[in-house]
């Protein structure tokens, strides 16, 4: 019969709790995930290597600390040595990255989502990385920081040029009385499917050959 | 900061107008990338993570008995 009690024998916290609070946060890490990567496919890969490695390093994290962003920590980093690795092995698969449903081009039913999302393609991972884990994960700038291993200033800039990236792409594509209609949940979807897509076959970024 | 946004618009039109609607432009891009990020932490998790959550319970077990 295996020990109950909330300490193992070790002395090290016992595991449900930190396993139920990895649980609670996987929601968090596939979409953190899927906005690095733009593949809901890829994004779960790397949010369950991002599990195991946890799981595997659990005794090096600070109980009391911010759990979610040592994750999101483990995650990112995760994420640029598999895309290092992958790309000096292939590129990425074209036709599975148009495959994926809801990704045809064609399909585009908004003209500004179509300029949002190109808007988004032309920032830099940092940028991007930055917007996000502040503008869209609630993060504060100094756990972004943490996160993106940069200092506060740095995370502070890259955010406010993906901003400002952004509205000068969009201003310049749209008049500015369009500024306050906003995607509706459907729409949005289709920004991620249509990220997908982009992120996925990027070519100035994935094909440099 | 507010410079910085005034500095990507014509001078000659009224800087608080166009400042107001770039204020407005970032609200709404923030809603959408919100909304986008939500959306996925929203899906109910994919049964894969619970698979592998119940492996690392049972190497954890095994690693214990051993």
């Amino acid at each position: 019969m295996p020990a109950p009690g909330p300490v193992s024998q070790t002395g090290k916290p016992e595991t449900p709790d930190f396993k139920s609070e990895l649980l609670s946060l996987v929601p968090f890490l596939r979409a953190f995930a899927r906005s690095l990567t733009g593949n809901p496919e890829a994004a779960d890969d790397l949010a369950q290597e991002t599990l195991v490695k946890a799981w595997a390093n659990r005794t090096s994290f600070v109980p009391g600390t911010n759990l979610k962003a040592w994750l999101f920590t483990i995650l990112r980093n995760q994420f640029y040595s598999d895309r290092r690795r992958a790309w000096r092995q292939a590129p990425w698969d074209q036709d599975a990255a148009e495959a994926i449903p809801g990704a045809s081009g064609g399909q585009f039913h908004a003209a500004e989502l179509s300029d949002m999302v190109r808007a988004l393609r032309r920032l830099s991972d940092e940028q991007r990385e930055a917007l996000i884990l502040v503008g869209a994960g609630g993060f504060s700038y100094e756990d972004a920081a943490a996160i993106c291993k940069c200092a506060i200033g740095t995370v502070k800039s890259r955010v406010a040029r993906a901003r400002k990236t952004l509205i000068d792409i969009l201003d310049g594509a749209e008049r500015l009385d369009d500024t306050d209609r906003p995607a509706e949940g459907e729409a949005a979807r289709d920004i991620m499917a249509q990220l997908d897509k982009l992120s996925a076959g990027d070519p100035s970024k994935k094909r440099g050959g | 900061m507010m410079q910085q946004w005034n500095a990507a618009v014509p001078d000659e039109d009224k800087p608080s107008e166009k400042a107001r609607a770039i204020r407005a432009r970032q609200r709404a891009i923030g809603r959408e990338l919100r909304r986008m990020y939500d959306d996925v932490a929203h899906e109910p998790v994919p049964d894969e993570f619970m698979d592998l959550l119940k492996q690392i319970d049972q190497a954890a077990a095994a690693g214990k008995k051993s």
